[in-house]
């Protein structure tokens, strides 16, 4: 196994800085907004997150594709390290806008579109998963979950404006209406750069954990090559 | 009629044939023997078109595979150990879907004649459901021979048939021979092949280990043969 | 080596050049799913039965009142539907994996895509079959008038997504170890904008609204009928090809 080459390894130490970086932005660089005080704050992260979360799921769409055309191997070991990615950061980015929306709506879930597009995408992440854990031949399973992740990335946007729709001619009473939805509070100067800021320090994490993940795949490739060596 | 050159097929990282190579004349019938988990059924799958090669050079009847696969399954016909036949219909309905779907001329007449060839064409109102897997077999050769295929696939034909049955396929066998078909026939009844066959191929650790046509053997000296060619 | 002739064996001319044999292996596959149904019946009593005890549960799970069932009718019937759906899906498939029928039809000489459209046509059928049950049943149930042309048309577009999507998705949970529970998981998050659309449709006809109202929702449906029709087609290859 090729040891981590030295791109990589500055990559670790640049992403751990940016996020201290973030973080130190965020806490005390930021302006406390008026009316949210310290809650806001975990916008930022809620933002980040979820873009984070985007990169991911747009990686998996393309890998999934690139699979299917090409049949090379190594496109599903990069499919299956995007979903995994973009799996755990729109969990985080849910759960952070969870803890923004009980101060600011007075519940911790709402059924606005976003936020309700992103956890149908958990779910077809999840089954995602599954459906790997059920094949147990690798171009099998390489195949079907190429297919999958294209048929998720197609639906998730179908989905996204439906629901967009059935809120627009029905609109709910909390949530889309108010103030605070996509931060739609006035955010000045300092909050925009903090808030880019923080999305370009994730997005370099993002290549950094995808990275790592990636290697993740391909060492276990190896090992499964060794075992079957062994055994033949 | 058959040509196979450098044939290799891997399942992931498991490679299950290497570099095979195979070749079969008009009209001969070779009997495919080996130890279980050698690749017989592989090595068949891909003669019918039904998994891809990863590696080497496979012609069937004139026909490239896997690029020309369509026109190879029109001169193949092939029986499995599974019936591949609908329950729920009749011996007449079920020849008369894949007389469609394999768009055979003059259906109805060749059925009768199939029918007829096969002895079910008492039963041809009846249920596959309840027929016996003798009569199972039979109607699934019925339904192989049903377009006239240049070419014939068994994979252990003779799996869960009692004595009788047994020969009544190899009679029906024979027959079915006779006309001019080329066959392969992967076996692990030594004593049923040794009549039926014009020629043994052994396939062992992933490439045919040794051949001889049935003028060579003489009689009764299958079982040394197979045992030499498994050792060496 | 001289064999000797048995038999007189017919030209090759018995098989046809396949001009028309994508129709034509299509139409078969629907006859014969239909064929094979119609003797045992198996899938579709399975589908209505269930159907049917969905929403006597719903009845009681819910327990609204005449005003408010009106508005949750349309939900409840493609609730409903959605998961009769799903049998109906892993039944069809089943049968052509467990007798290893999916080779048979993988042998014949013809586009992978018509074994496609073949098992959509035919589940569809079943699905269509299934709802005309049930809406009469739901209509005497609940003394609602459900005899609509708009949702009629609905209930068409609907299923014809599911559907379609459906046969693609279950056609690869057949093939995995977890099978039938897999079909549901991966088809329900997807199949969303076809609820979302059909209830609001269906909704909005029962409601007597004006057809410009309705008229995105049935958009939204017609979209997504066709985007994954395509996409199903496509694909389908890569499903069931080694």
């Amino acid at each position: 196994m090729k040891p981590q080459p030295m791109v990589l390894k500055v990559l670790n130490v640049v992403s751990v800085l940016l996020f201290l970086a973030a973080l130190g932005m965020v806490f005390l660089y930021a302006p406390l907004e008026a009316t949210m005080n310290y809650v806001q704050k975990i916008f930022y992260f809620h933002i980040a997150t979820a873009w984070v979360g985007m990169l991911g799921f747009i990686a998996a769409a393309v890998a999934g594709v690139l699979y299917l055309i090409k049949h090379d191997q190594k496109w599903d070991i990069v499919e299956l390290a995007a979903v995994e990615i973009s799996l755990v950061f729109f969990l985080i980015a849910i759960a952070a806008g969870s803890i923004w929306a009980r101060p600011t709506w007075g519940a911790y879930w709402t059924w606005e579109p976003r936020l309700t597009t992103a956890a149908i995408l958990e779910m077809i992440y999840i089954a995602y998963l599954l459906l790997r854990q059920g094949i147990d031949d690798p171009d099998r399973r390489a195949r079907f979950s190429a297919v999958y992740t294209l048929v998720g990335a197609i639906s998730v946007p179908i989905t996204f404006m439906s629901i967009r729709l059935f809120r627009t001619i029905h609109p709910v009473v909390i949530g889309t209406n108010s103030a605070a939805s996509q931060g739609s509070f006035d955010m000045t100067s300092k909050m925009l750069a903090t808030m880019f800021f923080a999305l370009f320090a994730f997005s370099v994490i993002f290549v950094n954990l995808f990275w790592h993940r990636i290697r993740l795949g391909q060492l276990a490739q190896q090992v499964e090559q060794l075992k079957l060596e062994e055994l033949q | 009629m058959i040509a196979v050159k450098k044939l290799v097929k891997r399942f992931g990282l498991k490679t299950v044939l290497r570099g095979l190579d195979f070749e079969v004349q008009e009209g001969e019938f070779v009997a495919l023997l080996g130890p279980n988990g050698a690749g017989k059924t592989t090595f068949l799958r891909i003669l019918a078109s039904l998994s891809r090669p990863t590696l080497g050079e496979v012609r069937v009847a004139g026909f490239r595979l896997p690029i020309q696969a369509a026109a190879v399954r029109r001169n193949l016909g092939v029986v499995s150990h599974l019936p591949l036949l609908y329950g729920d219909l009749t011996a007449e309905e079920n020849l008369r879907f894949f007389g469609r779907i394999y768009s055979v001329l003059e259906l109805s007449q060749r059925i009768d004649e199939v029918l007829e060839l096969v002895g079910l064409n008492s039963r041809r109102r009846d249920l596959v459901r309840t027929f016996s897997r003798g009569m199972q077999q039979r109607l699934a050769i019925g339904r192989a021979i049903l377009h006239d295929p240049e070419v014939l696939l068994f994979d252990e034909p003779h799996t869960g048939l009692d004595q009788d049955a047994c020969d009544m396929l190899d009679r029906l066998l024979r027959e079915v021979a006779g006309q001019g078909r080329t066959v392969v026939m992967t076996s692990h009844d030594l004593a049923r092949v040794e009549d039926l066959a014009s020629r043994f191929d052994v396939l062992s650790r992933g490439v045919i280990s040794a051949s001889a046509s049935r003028n060579d053997l003489g009689k009764n000296n299958l079982l040394d043969f197979y045992r030499q060619a498994l050792s060496g | 080596m001289n064999r000797p002739q048995t038999t007189d064996r017919r030209p090759s001319s018995v098989v046809r050049r396949p001009s028309s044999g994508f129709l034509k292996a299509i139409a078969a596959i629907v006859w014969k799913d239909l064929a094979a149904e119609l003797r045992s019946r198996e899938l579709l009593s399975a589908m209505l039965v269930f159907a049917l005890l969905v929403i006597l549960i719903f009845n009681f799970a819910l327990e609204l009142d005449p005003v408010t069932r009106r508005m949750a009718t349309p939900g409840i019937l493609w609730a409903t539907f959605a998961f009769a759906g799903t049998l109906g899906l892993n039944r069809s498939m089943a049968v052509e994996k467990d007798r290893g029928c999916l080779d048979g039809l993988l042998l014949a000489p013809v586009d992978r895509s018509a074994i496609y459209f073949g098992k959509t046509i035919s589940n569809l059928a079943f699905m269509l079959i299934v709802e005309v049950v049930v809406l009469p049943v739901y209509s005497v149930l609940y003394n609602t008038n459900l005899f609509n042309p708009g949702l009629i048309v609905v209930i068409l577009l609907g299923s014809v997504g599911y559907v379609a999507v459906g046969t693609l998705l279950s056609s690869m949970a057949v093939q995995t170890r977890t099978r039938d529970v897999l079909l549901p998981i991966l088809l329900f998050p997807v199949v969303i904008p076809i609820l979302i659309a059909a209830v609001k449709a269906s909704s909005g006809f029962l409601q007597g609204l004006s057809l410009t109202e309705v008229m995105p929702y049935i958009n939204l449906l017609i979209v997504y009928d066709v985007i994954f029709t395509a996409v199903a087609y496509m694909v389908f290859d890569y499903v069931v090809e080694e």
